[in-house]
C-alpha cells in the first residue's frame, strides 16, 4: 500500500486529525509549566484517545474512558493539585534540570517500539466492519468467560477505596479522641 | 486503516509518558505521566482487538480492566501524595530523600 492509497481514505484523515491532537496535547502534558494546564491537556489527550476508540469501532470502551477518566480521574487530579497547594501559577521548578538523558531515553523507547511494530505488522490492515462492537457482546463476555477477573478487579477497587480513605485520613489528636468519645 | 499506524501512535504516547516520568519533579505530574502510558497501552489493546476480531471482544475487556486498575491506582496514589504533603509540606520528589542511601 502506497502513501497515496493510504491518504485517499477519509478514515485516515480523521486518524491524522485525532492522532495529531493526541500527540500535541500529550506532549504538552509532559512539558506544560503549569500544573493545572498539564491536567487539562491530559483531558485533550484522553478525549482524542476516545475518538480513536470510536474509529476502531470500540464504542463502549470509548465512553467508559470518557466517563471514568475525564469524568472522575481528572477531577481527582485537580483536587490533588488544589489540596497539595501546589503552585498553580507558572513554575520553573516543576522539571528536573537534566533533561537530555530522559529525552534521549524516551526517543530510544519510541524508535524501538515503533520499529518493532512496523517490522511485525507493517502492512496489516484493520478491516473496518462499520458496525461498533455491541455492548451486548462485551457484557456477555464480561459476565461469562471473564467473570472471575471481573470479581478480582472489583475487589481491587474495594481495597483501593478502603486504602485511600485509611491513608488520607488524619489521625486524631488525643484531645480530639476524648471529645469524640464523650459524644 | 493500517494496524501499525495505531501502534506507532501508542508508542509515541508511551515515550512521552516515559519522558514525563523521568523529567517531572512534582508527584502529581508524575502520576499524570503514568496515566499517559496506561492510555497508550489501552490504544494498543483496542487496536489489536479490531485487527484480530475475537469472538469475545477480549482486547476491549482488557482495556476496561486496565481503566479500572488505573482508576484505583490514581485514588491510592493521590491519597499517598496527600499524606506525604501533610507530613513533609512538599509534593516534590527531590525533597523526599529520607530513604535515600
Amino acid at each position: 500500500m502506497t502513501f497515496a492509497d493510504w491518504i485517499s481514505q477519509p478514515v485516515n484523515w480523521v486518524f491524522i486529525i485525532i492522532g495529531g491532537t493526541v500527540l500535541i496535547t500529550g506532549f504538552r502534558v509532559v512539558t506544560a509549566k503549569n500544573l493545572v494546564h498539564a491536567a487539562l491537556f491530559l483531558v485533550g489527550a484522553l478525549a482524542g484517545t476516545a475518538g480513536l476508540f470510536l474509529l476502531l469501532s470500540a464504542e463502549f470502551v470509548a465512553w467508559v474512558l470518557v466517563l471514568v477518566y475525564i469524568g472522575a480521574v481528572i477531577v481527582l487530579f485537580l483536587f490533588g493539585i488544589m489540596i497539595t497547594r501546589a503552585p498553580t501559577g507558572f513554575d520553573e521548578g516543576l522539571d528536573a534540570n537534566k533533561k537530555l538523558m530522559p529525552a534521549v531515553l524516551s526517543i530510544a523507547v519510541f524508535v524501538m517500539m515503533a520499529w518493532a511494530s512496523i517490522d511485525a505488522f507493517g502492512t496489516a490492515l484493520i478491516a473496518s466492519t462499520g458496525t461498533p462492537t455491541s455492548t451486548d457482546l462485551i457484557g456477555e463476555s464480561l459476565f461469562g468467560r471473564f467473570v472471575i477477573p471481573f470479581e478480582v478487579v472489583s475487589f481491587v477497587l474495594l481495597a483501593a477505596l478502603i486504602g485511600g480513605i485509611t491513608i488520607a485520613r488524619r489521625d486524631l489528636t488525643p484531645a480530639e479522641e476524648e471529645e469524640r468519645a464523650a459524644v | 486503516m493500517l494496524l501499525s499506524q495505531f501502534l506507532v501512535l501508542a508508542a509515541a504516547l508511551f515515550a512521552m509518558g516515559v519522558y514525563g516520568l523521568l523529567v517531572r519533579r512534582n508527584i502529581v505530574l508524575i502520576l499524570l505521566s503514568v496515566e499517559l502510558m496506561l492510555t497508550a497501552v489501552n490504544i494498543n489493546l483496542v487496536a489489536f482487538e479490531s485487527y484480530l476480531v475475537t469472538a469475545e471482544a477480549i482486547g476491549q475487556i482488557f482495556a476496561i480492566f486496565v481503566i479500572t486498575v488505573a482508576a484505583a491506582e490514581v485514588g491510592i496514589g493521590l491519597a499517598i501524595v496527600l499524606m506525604i504533603f501533610r507530613n513533609r509540606k512538599s509534593a516534590n520528589v527531590d525533597d523526599l530523600s529520607l530513604m535515600r542511601w
